[in-house]
């Protein structure tokens, strides 16, 4: 980080009056508060609880790291798109194709992002007006993720709602920005679940057939089409071998799904930000994903003869919300534990019951969400026991 | 005609003194019976008839009721009143009585009408406390009314079970509404109080 300031720096002085980009001076201004303000470092002596860091700067790198998820998420609204449409047949993808794909993925997610930022910082500006505080940054991060974690054909309005239930009772009523129980963007999907559960599963929200704007609808699509995303196959399937897709496509994320979910190298990309910043703990990722793996496995070698018990662990680990919800979601400062070993409990207990839930509640698909929700429900408690532990074993050594 | 205490005993319940939305008495059986309206209607006025009716009696005969065993001798009158009502909808509303199944029964233990008779009817007049009890039973039943009413219309697009919301609305038959599953769940019901005790709370902050 350190390396990296420095050249920063100097790159700035080019921005200075007389240099060569100088009047381009205000966006270098932008970037240089955005990631380095306040520049002021904890020391390295004595017992510190957290960094130096503002919420801002934290809430700018979550909103980076999440880029590539939400880049590779557009592009594949349009690739699902056009498979169903039959105009791009799996693995011959030409540069047309691709940015066809991707202008009319840009067109289907874009609605989302501004209805999620509209509503939500709408609420925020008023109730910051009422309340006579600071607009908090805390909707930044949220309001990019909820366009993420829903299918792409859930209806604006539905989307403005949920939106709406969460800012105000998973958020304002606790006291605001870093007040809340619950992970914000987590209860409007869970709010979207719960309240429209038929535009939220199934086969039929996760692929856009119908067109965007009017472009590229009416299309007839091909034999044997089938929206549902890996996981909802595996729950619905009889046969006890079924097997959705490959490992390397399921990977890549070329599934449908959630606008942002699927993709795993876009996510890890994200992780690695996340963890070289220290913005999010590596911890509770670990945690989850060991946790989730081991489960999985132990079921795959003692668990009923079905389907999503058969599932390879691996295949868990890269299926559905997993590892978008361990990389962005659990690992909110604010709902997640915060001591150090409260960190691996709270990781465990999310990465045991998202597998549980999978398997043994072919009600829910995917357990990532309501996992995470518990988790964040025990997390306070995790990290008071891991307090008292301390507490007491102090205690005894004096 | 009524006196200032027994005009009080009525209509503090109505408002200021709401056995939900301040004393937060009755949450129970109010999430349970308040997924439709009509229900909740018949919910309401049966806990009123009861409230109403207890309190007079239990008013009647306070100063003849040994103080060591009041709460058997409330708990008899409320119980016997209870399984009236409760035959008297077996008999004339039975739809009703098997959607609000145990809830009826289940006035008994409703914290409403112990507090009633504990902290009113064995002080006052039968008088005072006929009206203290029709006070809050109404006050119960207005915040169940309202509720229901936003619960069934947002819930099942219906009002008294009839259809308000046009079918055309809906996205199965072409447009874009659709009915909120989650006024369906009891944990709405919660929030929706809530939020009633907000609007009230916001209201009356200067009486305090």
């Amino acid at each position: 980080m350190e390396k990296f300031y420095q050249i920063w720096k100097k790159f700035g002085k080019n921005f200075e009056q007389g240099g060569k980009l100088e009047k381009l001076s205000s966006f270098y201004d932008a970037f240089d508060t955005f990631l380095f303000t306040p520049n002021t470092t904890a020391k390295r002596v004595g017992a510190q609880i957290h960094d130096g860091s503002d919420s801002k700067r934290t809430m700018i790198l979550v909103v980076l790291a999440l880029v590539p998820a939400l880049l590779f998420g557009m592009f594949n609204v349009g690739y699902q798109h056009l498979l169903a449409t039959g105009e791009l047949v799996r693995g011959a993808l030409t540069c047309a194709l691709f940015w066809k794909a991707f202008g009319f993925g840009l067109l289907a997610v874009l609605p989302l992002i501004i209805v999620s930022y509209v509503v939500g910082l709408g609420i925020e500006f008023v109730v910051a007006q009422v309340k006579h505080e600071e607009v908090a940054e805390g909707f930044l991060v949220t309001g990019f993720i909820i366009p993420l974690i829903v299918p792409i054909d859930t209806p604006l309005w539905m989307v403005a709602i949920a939106t709406a239930f969460a800012v105000v009772f998973a958020k304002e009523v606790f006291g605001g920005t870093g007040y809340n129980i619950f992970n914000v963007a987590l209860i409007t999907r869970a709010f979207l679940f719960f309240a429209y559960p038929s535009h939220m599963t199934g086969d039929q929200p996760f692929i856009r057939t119908a067109g965007t704007w009017g472009w590229d609808g009416g299309k007839t699509l091909v034999d044997g089409f089938s929206g549902a995303t890996p996981l909802t196959q595996m729950a619905t399937t009889t046969d006890a071998g079924f097997m959705p897709t490959d490992f390397w496509t399921m990977f890549n994320g070329l599934i449908p799904g959630c606008v942002g979910e699927t993709c795993c190298w876009a996510i890890l990309l994200g992780a690695v930000l996340l963890i070289a910043t220290g913005v999010a703990s590596w911890k509770i990722m670990v945690s989850i994903l060991a946790t989730a793996g081991i489960t999985a496995a132990l079921i795959n070698a003692f668990g009923p003869d079905n389907a999503l018990a058969n599932y390879p662990w691996y295949m868990h680990l890269i299926s559905g919300g997993l590892l978008f919800g361990a990389v962005f979601m659990a690992t909110d400062p604010v709902t997640s534990a915060r001591t150090e070993c409260g960190k691996w409990i709270y990781g465990a207990l999310i990465g045991l019951m998202v597998i549980l839930i999978r398997v043994f509640n072919a009600g829910y698909p995917e357990g990532m969400m309501l996992a995470i929700l518990l988790g964040n429900a025990f997390a306070p408690l995790i990290d008071w026991c891991v307090v008292r532990v301390n507490v007491n074993k102090r205690l005894k050594r004096a | 005609m009524l006196s200032k205490k027994t005009k009080e005993a009525f209509l503090g319940p109505l408002n200021i003194n709401n056995p939900v939305l301040v004393q937060i008495l009755g949450i129970c059986s109010a999430l349970a019976v308040t997924v439709q309206l009509k229900p909740a209607l018949v919910m309401g006025i049966s806990v009123t008839i009861i409230v109403a009716l207890s309190n007079v009696v239990i008013s009647l005969i306070r100063k003849s009721i040994p103080m060591r065993i009041r709460i058997i001798v409330q708990l008899v009158v409320v119980a016997a009143l209870v399984t009236i009502v409760s035959e008297i909808l077996k008999a004339f509303a039975y739809d009703v009585a098997m959607q609000l199944s145990v809830y009826i029964g289940l006035i008994i233990t409703n914290c409403i009408l112990m507090g009633r008779l504990e902290a009113f009817a064995m002080s006052n007049s039968p008088m005072e406390s006929l009206m203290d009890g029709l006070g809050n039973g109404f006050g119960y039943a207005m915040i169940l009314v309202i509720v229901a009413f936003f619960r069934e219309l947002l819930g099942s697009g219906k009002l008294l079970g009839y259809q308000v919301i046009p079918d055309s609305w809906y996205i199965a038959n072409g447009g874009v509404y659709e009915n909120c599953g989650m006024m369906l769940m009891p944990a709405m019901a919660l929030i929706l109080v809530g939020c009633v005790i907000w609007v009230h709370r916001s209201l009356n902050e200067d009486k305090k």
